[in-house]
């Protein structure tokens, strides 16, 4: 039809002058929030992408044994390891781990008691004033969230983790401060907790600090969007079937306009 | 305005078309039904409330005559200590003679121990019989003041409008005074 | 024509309540003319992302909490514990701005081909009143989940009516049921945005009256000359409508169950905190041409070399990005020329072009930051945009020489497209 054929040219000229314009913008003057990093290759990513049950395990374990000390993942629940591949008795037995705090009891006082699998993570500090007073003012954020609320995601996150190295000669770091390739403005408050072994893998995974970091990224997508799976199988069978029904409805309509035309 | 009833062509066309239709509309009415579910299930109980389903209760404060209530679910769970007078109430019923038959014996793990969730068969009101000032009705055990239904120490409805006794959680003694529910 | 029906309940209803005879009028035997391109699928498409927003927004609202301190936990709940809750919540994430894209579309469209024009002025001012609503209800939904850039969009968005003098900061305090954006803020804006869908609906109800009431512009933008310029509603569009659908519902499906993020920013899934403000906050990209012209206005504006200044910068930002949708309303009157469609208006035609560029180019400024060289490309973006309805417009109805008109719809469309200005062709004559 000429109608299309004529906005399609409008179109395309529009986006063509929006692409020039695109092209002979400077990048962004603020060098703080621009930093680049690689981008990984995970078993999650693409339209068939899910998670290694393997790597979450290991990933959890290195969460566990390493993060929560200063970081939380308040958001999850016990319940929800069993996408880990983690079975009732294990997570009971993992739940009974942390000390949760319920209440009140009959005397009106809160009290701890050992996790089940129907609570929640419980964070490692009671609120943010406790976290600063406790890591010199620096805050350590939730984790629950961290492949989201961070512009790269899982790919940000690992790059964060193996991106430690020393300053350049020619920047002095503010006490308590250290350099890190990959965080927005360099100086990070967090020091580097991966070394290699840091962990000893349950699967016998040499635990290479690349190792840890992808296997602590993968854990922290899923902490993050733990329906992904769930969404992208989905989303498979739901475009096949639009296809069907939409080149069904493009011959209807041929069809029903053939006597027009 | 051009009519439809121009359209009309051959008769094998016809045919094809209409299958055409056909397979288009019953496609699409597939669709719709399956987007429809998802909308419906959201409304069901979602997987933290259905991870909530147990709770563990001390009995060991709780005297002989005296009844606490718990939240299980949401839903009030009555505990009643029984006296040796009221158990030996419930189980002297001729069991034929009741509304919902179901002998004592069916509805208690420890005779001592009722167990029962509170809210009336019929329509869903709490009974009163908790407290030592409630009312307990005409049988000892429950009243429920919204439609006069008559429970007795066992839980079972004796008279008025409840169809059935009282239900009895899924627990399980988890030591000598202890139980969990659910 | 009379209803045809053979079922006697039918009959009894309609005798009553004439909803039968009414819906076979206005959605069936509803003559259309027959030359509508698939830019007009975009109406019926807006109509089902309404219904779509609706629909999974009144689920989301029976899971969400309306807190503080509970908002964006409520949010998290819903994408972790409730059945499909992410499906719903990343549908109505996502549909907000396939809606956006759809309107916008819808919107140009109208402005291409002249539909603004009479006998259509009240149809394409309820369409502005449309526009304005939706923009209201996604900026107080968007306020809704309480991440960082929900508490800073509500902050600094409500804060443009500072500008207002005299009245501005009490307007402001007025708005937030407070002194900063809190609890009360979020609870208005909550049954808000539950509220506004529903006085859409209403609007579009009169946008679709004043449609029926001259039936549709077309491409050529002239009047059906008879009956055989026009085609039935159904089947011919209801199918072509559906057809549409299906194409739109497969962009949209990979955007929510593949890209459900990417239009979205990943500060709002940090929970709001009154004490920091994001490095770089920008509005849903939606919002961004608008945004852009807000900030283009970096100058006073006043009596030149007196030094008194009239209206500061501030006010001149809101100033210009309201007036960037109030100049739609009186568009009707702008446009002086009788030439409906932008196909015979050559001159027009290039300037729109270049309308249209403007938008693309000040939504990517919008998304800048507020530096060089990106001020200076606002400032001549949002020129040009004002200039196109208030200078270009108006005289291009004096100056423009159209080319000449189709006798009627059904010629060019019987002879399969092709050459639009004939023998038979009249020349629209200058005014």
């Amino acid at each position: 039809m000429r109608a299309i054929k004529h906005m399609g040219r409008l179109a395309a000229c529009a986006v063509t002058a929006a692409a020039l314009t695109v092209a002979a913008a400077p990048a962004p003057a603020s060098a703080a929030e621009a930093v680049s990093h690689p981008d990984y290759e995970f078993s999650f990513d693409g339209i068939f992408g899910t998670f290694d049950q393997a790597a979450l395990q290991r990933g959890f374990q290195v969460y566990e044994q390493v993060c929560a000390a200063c970081h939380g993942i308040r958001l999850v629940a016990f319940r929800n390891l069993a996408d880990l591949g983690y079975d009732e008795d294990e997570i009971k037995a993992i739940a009974a781990r942390y000390q949760v705090e319920d209440g009140p009891n009959d005397q009106g006082e809160m009290f701890m008691r050992e996790g089940i699998p129907a609570d929640r993570f419980p964070s490692p500090y009671r609120n943010e004033q406790e976290a600063r007073m406790m890591n010199g003012g620096a805050y350590p954020p939730d984790l629950s969230l961290m492949a989201k609320k961070r512009k790269g995601g899982a790919d940000y996150i690992k790059a964060l983790m193996v991106g430690y190295t020393e300053p350049p000669a020619d920047v002095e770091l503010t006490p308590g401060m250290y350099w890190n390739e990959y965080f927005p403005g360099h100086q990070i408050a967090m020091p580097q907790i991966l070394y290699p072994d840091s962990v000893s893998y349950a699967d016998g995974t040499p635990a290479t600090i690349e190792q840890m970091s992808r296997d602590v990224a993968t854990f922290l997508m899923w902490t993050a969007e733990p329906m992904l799976e769930d969404r992208k199988q989905m989303g498979i069978k739901v475009i096949l079937f639009l296809l069907v029904f939409t080149g069904l409805m493009y011959a209807v309509k041929r069809k029903v306009w053939a006597d027009l035309h | 305005m051009a009519d439809t009833a121009n359209a009309r062509q051959g008769v094998e066309d016809q045919s094809k078309r209409d299958f055409l239709y056909l397979a288009a509309g019953a496609v699409g009415a597939v669709g719709a039904a399956a987007a429809v579910w998802p909308m419906i299930d959201s409304l069901n109980p979602s997987a933290d409330v259905l991870a909530l389903a147990s709770i563990d209760v001390d009995l060991a404060p709780v005297a002989v005559g005296q009844a606490i209530t718990v939240t299980w679910r949401g839903k009030p769970v009555f505990i009643r200590h029984r006296t040796e007078a009221e158990i030996e109430a419930a189980r002297s019923v001729d069991v034929d003679d009741l509304v919902d038959p179901q002998p004592d014996e069916a509805r208690v793990i420890e005779p001592q121990w009722l167990v029962m969730v509170g809210i009336c068969t019929h329509l869903g009101c709490v009974p009163l019989g908790q407290r030592p000032s409630d009312p307990k009705g005409e049988y000892g055990g429950w009243f429920c003041p919204c439609h006069g239904s008559h429970y007795d120490t066992s839980g079972r409805i004796r008279r008025g409008p409840a169809p059935r006794n009282l239900d009895v959680p899924t627990y399980a003694f988890s030591g000598e005074s202890a139980i969990t529910i659910g | 024509m009379a209803l045809q029906t053979n079922s006697r309940v039918i009959r009894w209803i309609d005798h009553r309540l004439p909803i039968f005879t009414f819906m076979n009028h206005e959605l069936n035997e509803y003559p259309t003319p027959r030359n509508l391109s698939y830019m007009w699928n975009f109406g019926s498409l807006a109509g089902i992302a309404l219904v779509i927003m609706i629909v999974t927004g009144i689920l989301l609202a029976m899971q969400y909490t309306a807190h503080v301190d509970h908002a964006f936990d409520s949010v998290e709940r819903i994408m972790r514990d409730v059945n499909y809750g992410w499906l719903l919540r990343y549908a109505h994430m996502n549909g907000a701005s396939f809606f956006f894209i759809v309107v916008y579309i819808h919107i140009l469209r109208g402005l291409y081909y002249g539909s603004y024009k009479a006998p259509r002025e009240i149809l394409w001012m309820i369409g502005v009143v449309i526009l304005l609503l939706m923009m209201a209800t996604a900026f107080m939904g968007y306020v809704l989940p309480w991440g960082q850039m929900s508490f800073w969009g509500a902050t600094v968005i409500t804060n443009l009516f500072s500008a207002i003098p005299l009245v501005g900061p009490d307007i402001v305090v007025w708005l937030w049921g407070g002194f900063s954006v809190d609890n009360p803020t979020l609870n208005r804006f909550f049954a808000l945005h539950y509220l506004l869908p529903f006085v859409i609906v209403a609007m579009v109800f009169l946008h679709l009256w004043a449609l029926h009431r001259f039936g549709s512009n077309n491409p050529l933008g002239i009047d059906a000359k008879g009956p055989q310029d026009k085609i039935p509603f159904h089947p011919y569009y209801t199918v072509k409508d559906l057809y549409g659908l299906g194409v739109f519902l497969i962009l949209f499906a990979a955007f929510v169950f593949f890209a459900p993020n990417y239009m979205g920013h990943p500060d709002n899934y940090i929970e709001a905190d009154p004490l920091v403000t994001p490095a770089h906050i920008v509005p849903e990209w939606y919002f961004l041409p608008f945004y852009a012209i807000l900030r283009a206005i970096t100058f006073d504006i006043g009596i030149p070399f007196t030094g008194i200044v009239l209206i500061d910068a501030k006010l001149g930002g809101v100033i210009a990005m309201f007036g960037s949708i109030a100049v739609l309303f009186v568009l009707p009157w702008l446009d002086g020329s009788p030439v409906r469609s932008g196909r015979f208006r050559p001159l027009f035609k290039q300037f729109f072009a270049l309308f249209v560029v403007t938008c693309l180019v000040l939504g990517y400024m919008g998304a800048m930051p507020a530096e060089q060289p990106y001020v200076t490309i606002s400032q001549i973006g949002t020129a040009y945009y004002f200039a196109y309805f208030l200078v270009i417009l108006p005289l291009l109805s004096v100056l423009e020489r159209p080319k000449p008109l189709p006798a009627s719809i059904s010629e060019p469309v019987l002879r399969g497209g092709g050459t639009v200005a004939g023998a038979t062709a009249k020349p629209m004559e200058k005014p």
